[in-house]
């Protein structure tokens, strides 16, 4: 009796053609992370492809509900840990808006510098891992060492450096020391160069181009029904960012541009991101530069944890001290959405308070989840090698896919 | 402000008394809908040129175990011409946690409909392969309902006087 390999599925009407079945993942190296894709395969041509998600799914949602505010920040870490500050000051934010908290400028143009940071670090692996993807890892060592400087600026602000836990609600634990800040005008006279070099690598390389244009294209109209937000949707030609339609934490204050692209594919991504890079580099230093005057947090005794001396010496900074800790702090009844602009677009933050100690409800808007969806449709037709440039390029972030 | 008043009159004036609950105090304005006519208010809001909600933000559920209608889905609708956001909610009984899908007019809608099933077991009708997302298949509660709890109940090392809870 024949072994009937299970792999195979035969065609429905062409019985001497079969396909076959192969399992891209979980722990695939080529994929950055944990993703289960099943691929039907004719030859080397993607027929379809079936994704599994969910292997590191760590119910965030459910203990968000179970902690109080100020103890739910570590878990928006491990979210887009490529850019961690980013969700930490999101959520702060999002918590002032309930509040009815406003941060003072000097807060607000520290956070856009962190911020920014954030997506730099995001964009150099991204784009750097298209380079590793389709051949080339000199660029991806190359970049590696100024996220690698940029991690060192996170530790000398907050004291870790992948999950960072920065920021706190109504601004920051202490002001950048001026070791974070050498290090900061460091960064930013040497960054340029580095990116320069790495374009000079990759953009206009013959090679990396036909590796990459017209592969795993999306058009603007399918982009906005997948729900995409962020450089991919900007990539396919849609000037949404949310840094400009909703502006917050005062970034109308500056002047920068939203690139964006034609064809969707992943040479545009790729270009979207470069071109973020720099708009990033521009908004940190006019950040810098014009740095108001002020106190890095708000006066809210209430939410605010006083400086460890007066606690130490003062009855009333004592009973705050103890309040905030044990989460018994005053938050209104209501709902918020707040979205800041991600790494890779639109994350939002919804929260239910019903007036208590922890979050009725909180529901965390991951733009990988909602755009990896479409991954199947994009490379629908085209070779596997393709598919992992397009899914590299989409910069699926296990951690936010799963939440 | 003008913004805000219009869109609630407008759909009050289609639905009528499919529109429940409207509010436009807090920061997104929100209506509460009748979860049997959800499909057509949406479909209303995306495509006509009143409207024109052509962006869907975010699909998630809620539970209150003290309402009448236990079970909610909450949407978010963003307007990407005029930059308008809307929120659309929903609610349903334990018995029959039926919603219609939204996967004709939104791809998006997928994933996030499967989900709001995983975690709060609302059956969205007419989804195209509704089956848990992040769980694991043969798992056989809704893990975000409100009965569940975070820990194990039946811990005695952790009792949770000594930590003000």
């Amino acid at each position: 009796m024949p072994v009937i390999d299970p792999h195979i599925i035969i065609h429905p009407e062409d019985t001497d053609k079969v396909y076959t079945t192969l399992n891209l993942g979980p722990t695939h190296p080529a994929t950055h992370g944990i993703f289960q894709n099943i691929l039907t395969m004719d030859g080397e041509i993607i027929i379809d492809a079936v994704q599994t998600v969910g292997y590191i799914h760590r119910a965030f949602e459910k203990i968000a509900e179970h902690r109080p505010y100020y103890q739910i920040k570590p878990l928006t870490d491990r979210m887009n840990y490529c850019s961690s500050p980013i969700n930490n000051l999101g959520w702060d934010m999002t918590v002032e808006k309930l509040l009815g908290i406003k941060t003072n400028k000097k807060i607000d143009y520290m956070r856009i510098i962190i911020m920014e940071l954030a997506r730099i670090t995001d964009h150099l692996i991204c784009n750097s891992v298209i380079g590793v993807d389709s051949g080339a890892l000199t660029g991806f060592t190359y970049v590696f060492q100024e996220r690698e400087a940029i991690y060192e600026i996170y530790e000398e602000m907050c004291g870790a450096r992948l999950t960072t836990n920065m920021g706190r609600i109504g601004g920051f634990e202490r002001e950048f020391s001026p070791l974070a800040i050498k290090k900061l005008r460091e960064l930013l006279k040497r960054l340029p160069k580095v990116l320069r070099e790495f374009e000079k690598l990759l953009m206009r390389n013959r090679i990396f181009m036909d590796r990459t244009i017209k592969v795993g294209p999306i058009s603007a109209e399918r982009a906005l029904n997948y729900g995409f937000t962020g450089p991919n949707l900007r990539a396919a030609g849609v000037d949404y960012d949310v840094r400009v339609m909703n502006p917050y934490s005062s970034y109308d204050d500056f002047d920068f541009i939203i690139p964006i692209g034609t064809q969707g594919d992943t040479y545009d991504r790729f270009c979207v991101r470069q071109e973020e890079l720099w708009q990033s580099i521009k908004l940190i230093e006019n950040a810098l530069e014009n740095m108001p005057e002020g106190k890095y947090h708000v006066d809210v005794p209430q939410i605010f944890l006083p400086p460890k001396e007066d606690v130490y010496s003062k009855m009333e900074a004592l009973i705050w001290h103890f309040k905030i800790v044990m989460g018994e702090i005053g938050v209104p009844a209501g709902e918020v959405y707040h979205a800041v602009e991600g790494g890779n677009g639109e994350l939002g933050f919804y929260l239910v308070s019903d007036g208590g100690r922890k979050p009725y409800r909180l529901h965390f808007r991951r733009p990988c989840f909602i755009y990896y969806q479409a991954f199947p449709e994009m490379i629908r037709g085209s070779v596997l090698s393709d598919a992992i440039l397009t899914m590299s390029s989409m910069n699926v972030i296990a951690g936010e896919l799963d939440a | 402000m003008e913004d805000k008043q219009n869109i609630l009159t407008l759909l009050k004036n289609k639905f009528g008394k499919k529109i429940i609950k409207t509010d436009d105090t807090g920061d997104i304005i929100t209506a509460t809908v009748d979860s049997l006519s959800l499909f057509s208010i949406i479909e209303y809001l995306k495509d006509d040129p009143d409207t024109g909600y052509n962006f869907l933000t975010d699909i998630c559920g809620i539970h209150y175990p003290e309402y009448e209608l236990p079970l909610g889905v909450i949407y978010h609708l963003h307007n990407l011409r005029e930059n308008r956001r809307v929120r659309i909610k929903t609610f349903v009984s334990l018995d029959r946690p039926e919603v219609a899908t939204l996967t004709p007019l939104f791809s998006s809608a997928n994933w996030m409909e499967r989900e709001t099933y995983d975690f709060y077991g609302i059956i969205f009708t007419g989804h195209p392969n509704l089956i848990r997302i992040l769980n694991v298949e043969y798992l056989d509660f809704f893990p975000m309902r409100k009965e569940y709890p975070l820990e194990d109940p039946t811990r005695e090392d952790k009792d949770n006087r000594y930590f003000g809870r």
